[in-house]
């Protein structure tokens, strides 16, 4: 994992919607330059209905579409792709001021089982990230989904998965002084929603985790529950409320934090490989 | 010049014409023999006379050489009376175009004659393409008002179908462009570049003068029509999103003429050429307002592969040399397929071609694994996130009912079953209630392809089995009938597979001939088992039998229809309820798949009798003989009236003598003859009645011999065509008179 952290600092400490995204369609990294001025028009004439706009021309938005050449778990992997909007002040038109409006990425990690019978035509990057306006994300996705014939959906994070992020993350290790292991439960049948918020010591939480993982490294979904039930257990034993007929909706730790409506903010840069690992692979089994 | 020509001799040539005119009314084809009668009646006399005065109109327009004005000019209102009056009855014919359209555009009469003419304009048959060359350099010249410029416009607009040649007008393209900076005709010009417009016409400084009419004319319509034709021919330059509202991009401008050409297409009842519909990337109107990323039904619209990936700069010489692939979006018919087939490229979505036949059809003809991926990604994405009982809070069953209603079809058109849709299924299928789009989905079952087994048993036969154990009637009806369905999919596959095969050993190499004989065995064998149940569970149901019985007259003939080396028995459990049915036409049925299975079975062993070589396929010894015990059973009972002592199946009909004398029944033994057979009693009553009119007792036992012939004759008249077949093939009646030593053929 030897990404240089300047270049990827922007995605840290933001928090990005998912979306799951069948293979592009000939995609074509050679073609980035041009696929932002069709793009650039696109939203401005997404933006004004029936206004018809010149590809190329300078307007007051502006796409760029890039290459993250770090972004990627291994030499398979496909570069991710990242898409930003710029929105330009028509007042100074001579050095005008860019705005970043809204951005949004694509990307793989360790997909390599899905490349496998892939035909040439298609490029796999399952996973895709926003952070902006939905509306922006709807024409982004649409002139995706018309230009490369894919599909984009919501990736949430189910409670499941949401419990291995909470073990997986407890596991990694922090220099500075980290943040509180926080997990928060909705209790349902309510009629005023009501969360709950469960918070540990980072240290307490690695103690108990290194009690019921059996090999460093190697985690399975029975150590998984079994760390659940024993936060479970410690948290019934002082307020007498059983957590597990509540639905976990939130993690976060100092290495990430997740949400199951498919919202996630990257903390740390070293882990960053690590989670979008564990995001391709459930954005995978959504799309298969 | 044709004008020049039929000057010489005018009235033949125009007669000529009319004969042609007569022959393209009727359709294009000239039939001499008719035109020469339609001379001869008094109408054509008619005719002839306004053909006369028409000509001399024309010869008259086109001498004429000052300006005239119409009050004072009899002579002019004459001619313009004639020409407005034929024009209106009949059209005019090609060669008056040239003529009138110079008069009218070189403004030698007042604008009132100019717009009397052009009015007139009104095609008989077609307008030749030169005459319209040359109006357009006189349009050039700027004589008329631009009232009659307008109304030029207007006219050719109407009539663009009706010109016979289209090349040398597409080169003045550029003309009419420049006609654009007229506010007032730059309606009219839009939509006659519009129907002009080709990929060619497509150019950058093209684009900005449109630009630049909408930067100072704001959003109009036809502007916005134009330029989203540009956008069709040429993404990489422009683009535009047009809103969902609009209806309408041009005004009206039919004019006069509409209605005249209408009318005299109705008196002449031809085909004339239909204008071409306008096929702008509108949105579709949709049921409700949907998410960005979840569309249902998407519309075909060209993919821009060319214009993305030509990125040198901006390469001149590439937007010089036209593209040659049509746009699917002005695919409309089935001849523009047929020409252009060549150039076709899939839309940019591949969604798009479940509601497009064409496309369909062009799918048939091309072998491309990445349109089938590419489908397959769409519809599995879609299926899924639309499906209503598997994503929460989803409302829309009809709009998905729909959906699952088109592919279903698409299926059927492309005869081929979706990998989407197989695994929609084993995804979905042990979360259904059985309710909710339920025929749709049923259909969709037969359409799974003929794949890897180890999943169907898991994925759909125990989930489609809960369901058809607790569910009514008519659903398990809806099973048998989609698990039927199933199977014939599966044998035609396998068929048509069967012949490429042959061709080469490369193809389906995933599927080998074990794989698949196992995998129909298993579907056949779970149909027997869930039809057993459910018989028990419904009372033997004539209905449900009917849907049985159906699936096995498939079953019977794999080997012979299928050329699949596969025959398997039904289950005593649906044999025998069938065998002893109170209905006629369940034992009629099951007396035709025995024939069947007979037919089946015994070219099966000529087959391996015949080939000295040892066949990798052998039907087992236990097939032959389930179906040997069967057959006794079957003509114990039928013909023999052995059955009870005959029958060697464990589960049959076989009993102790001791214990069918306690049933107190007198004549137990012939009791399931044909005569005396619950199914056929009724059959038996009225040919007593036919045989005996006086008598009233029922005495069945009067039929035997002849009688007993005459019987079965009589059957076979009422339609039993199964059991007829069945008799003649497996009963050898040893001697026609008496019926009692007559023995069954085993096989």
């Amino acid at each position: 994992e030897n990404t240089d952290p300047q270049r990827i600092a922007f995605l840290l400490c933001k928090q990005w919607t998912l979306y799951s995204v069948t293979p592009l369609y000939r995609f074509s990294n050679a073609h980035l330059k041009n696929y932002s001025r069709l793009l650039t028009a696109f939203v401005a004439a997404e933006r004004q209905k029936g206004w018809a706009v010149e590809v190329g021309v300078e307007l007051d938005i502006k796409v760029a579409i890039s290459s993250l050449p770090d972004l990627k778990g291994s030499d398979q992997d496909h570069a991710a792709i990242l898409v930003q909007l710029f929105s330009r002040s028509p007042a100074s038109q001579k050095n005008s001021e860019e705005k970043l409006i809204w951005s949004g990425w694509f990307c793989c990690v360790c997909g390599d089982e899905f490349f496998e019978n892939m035909p040439e035509d298609f490029t796999c990057l399952p996973l895709f990230l926003t952070n902006g306006a939905e509306s922006y994300t709807a024409i982004v996705g649409s002139w995706f989904q018309k230009t490369f014939d894919c599909c984009f959906h919501r990736l949430a994070i189910s409670p499941l998965n949401l419990s291995w992020m909470a073990a997986m993350w407890t596991e990694c290790k922090v220099d500075k002084t980290a943040s509180a292991v926080e997990l928060i439960f909705s209790v349902p049948g309510l009629l005023q929603p009501l969360d709950i918020l469960y918070a540990i010591h980072p240290e307490d939480a690695k103690a108990l985790w290194d009690t019921v993982q059996k090999t460093p490294g190697e985690i399975t979904q029975e150590e998984v529950d079994i760390f659940m039930d024993c936060l479970y257990s410690h948290f019934h034993r002082h307020f007498k409320i059983r957590l597990s007929a509540a639905k976990l909706v939130k993690v976060s730790t100092a290495i990430a934090s997740a949400h199951c409506d498919g919202i996630i903010k990257f903390l740390q840069s070293q882990y960053l490989i690590g989670v979008l690992k564990l995001l391709t692979e459930l954005a995978i089994s959504q799309i298969q | 010049m044709p004008r020049k020509q039929s000057s010489k001799t005018p009235k033949q040539l125009l007669q000529g014409h009319q004969t042609d005119l007569s022959a393209w009314r009727k359709g294009g084809r000239v039939d001499p023999e008719k035109s020469v009668q339609n001379h001869q009646t008094p109408y054509s006399q008619k005719n002839d006379r306004q053909q006369d005065s028409l000509e001399q109109a024309f010869c008259y327009f086109e001498k004429v050489q000052d300006c005239v004005s119409l009050k004072k000019n009899s002579v002019l209102q004459k001619h313009l009376a004639t020409v407005e009056s034929i024009a209106l009855q009949t059209g005019l014919p090609p060669e008056g175009f040239d003529v009138l359209l110079k008069v009218a555009l070189s403004g030698k009469f007042a604008d009132t004659v100019n717009t009397c003419l052009l009015k007139s304009l009104i095609p008989a048959s077609v307008i030749p393409e030169s005459s319209i060359v040359s109006s357009v350099s006189w349009l050039c010249i700027g004589k008329c008002s631009s009232n009659i410029q307008l109304l030029f416009f207007k006219w050719l607009i109407t009539v663009f179908d009706f010109i016979d040649h289209k090349e040398q007008i597409h080169a003045l393209y550029g003309f009419f462009f420049s006609f654009l900076q007229d506010e007032k005709m730059c309606p009219y010009v839009c939509h006659l570049l519009y129907l002009l417009t080709r990929k060619e016409n497509v150019r950058p400084f093209r684009i900005r003068r449109l630009l630049d009419l909408q930067a100072k004319m704001g959003m109009q319509s036809h502007l916005q029509a134009l330029l989203s034709l540009y956008k069709l021919f040429c993404p990489e330059l422009v683009t535009i999103t047009l809103p969902g509202k609009m209806k309408t991009y041009f005004k009206n401008c039919e004019g006069p003429w509409k209605a005249a050409i209408n009318a005299i297409r109705r008196r002449s009842q031809s085909n004339s050429p239909l204008s071409q519909p306008l096929f702008l990337g509108t949105a579709q109107p949709q049921s409700r307002k949907r998410k960005w990323n979840t569309q249902l039904f998407i519309p075909a619209s060209s993919t821009n592969r060319n214009d993305l990936e030509q990125n040198r700069g901006k390469n001149l010489v590439d937007l010089y040399s036209a593209s040659k692939s049509f746009p699917v979006e002005q695919l409309q018919t089935f001849p523009q397929l047929l020409q252009n087939i060549h150039c076709l490229e899939f839309p940019s979505q591949m969604g798009s071609v479940i509601t497009n036949p064409l496309l369909l059809h062009y799918m048939n003809c091309i072998k491309d694994e990445s349109v089938y991926l590419r489908l397959n990604y769409w519809m599995g994405q879609t299926l899924q996130e639309e499906c209503p009982w598997c994503v929460a809070d989803n409302q829309y069953e009809d709009e998905f009912k729909d959906f699952l209603e088109t592919v279903y079809k698409t299926e059927c058109f492309l005869q081929e079953g979706f990998s989407s849709c197989e695994e929609f299924l084993y995804k979905s299928l042990p979360l259904w209630d059985g309710t909710c789009c339920r025929s749709q989905i049923l259909r969709l079952v037969s359409w799974i392809p003929l794949s890897s087994s180890s999943e169907m048993k898991s994925h759909l036969y125990d989930p489609l089995a809960q369901l058809f154990f607790t569910s009514s009637l008519y659903f398990k009806c809806s099973v048998l009938e989609s698990l039927k369905e199933l199977l014939q999919n599966w044998l035609n596959w396998h068929v048509i597979h069967l012949d490429s095969v042959c061709d080469s050993q490369v193809c389906s190499s995933n599927t080998t001939l074990s794989g698949l004989v196992n995998m129909v065995a298993e579907l056949i064998e779970f149909v027997g088992w869930i039809s057993t149940v459910a018989l028990r569970l419904e009372n033997n149901t004539t209905f449900l039998l009917y849907f049985i019985l159906d699936f096995y007259e498939t079953v019977c003939d794999t080997y012979l229809r299928h050329s699949l080396p596969l025959l398997i028995m039904p289950p005593a459990g649906v044999f025998y309820p069938a065998l002893l049915s109170m209905d006629s036409v369940s034992l009629n049925q099951l007396c035709y798949i025995m024939y069947r299975y007979r037919t089946n079975l015994v070219a099966a062993k000529e087959n391996e009798q015949s080939k000295k070589k040892i066949l990798q396929f052998k039907f087992s010894s236990q097939t032959y003989q389930e179906y040997n015990q069967y057959l006794i059973a079957m003509v114990g009972c039928l013909w023999t009236s052995t059955a009870f002592q005959k029958d060697i199946h464990p589960q049959g009909l076989r009993m102790d003598e001791e214990l069918l004398k306690k049933t107190a029944v007198q004549e137990f033994r012939s009791s399931f003859n044909i005569v005396y057979h619950p199914a056929m009693m009724g059959y038996a009553v009225l040919f007593l009645q036919q045989a005996w009119p006086d008598d009233t007792t029922f005495n069945f036992s009067l039929i035997k011999g002849k009688k007993w012939n005459w019987y079965l004759e009589y059957l076979y008249a009422q339609g039993l065509k199964g059991l007829k077949l069945f008799i003649e093939s497996s009963i050898n009646r040893v001697s026609q008179a008496s019926h009692s030593k007559a023995g069954n053929t085993q096989v």
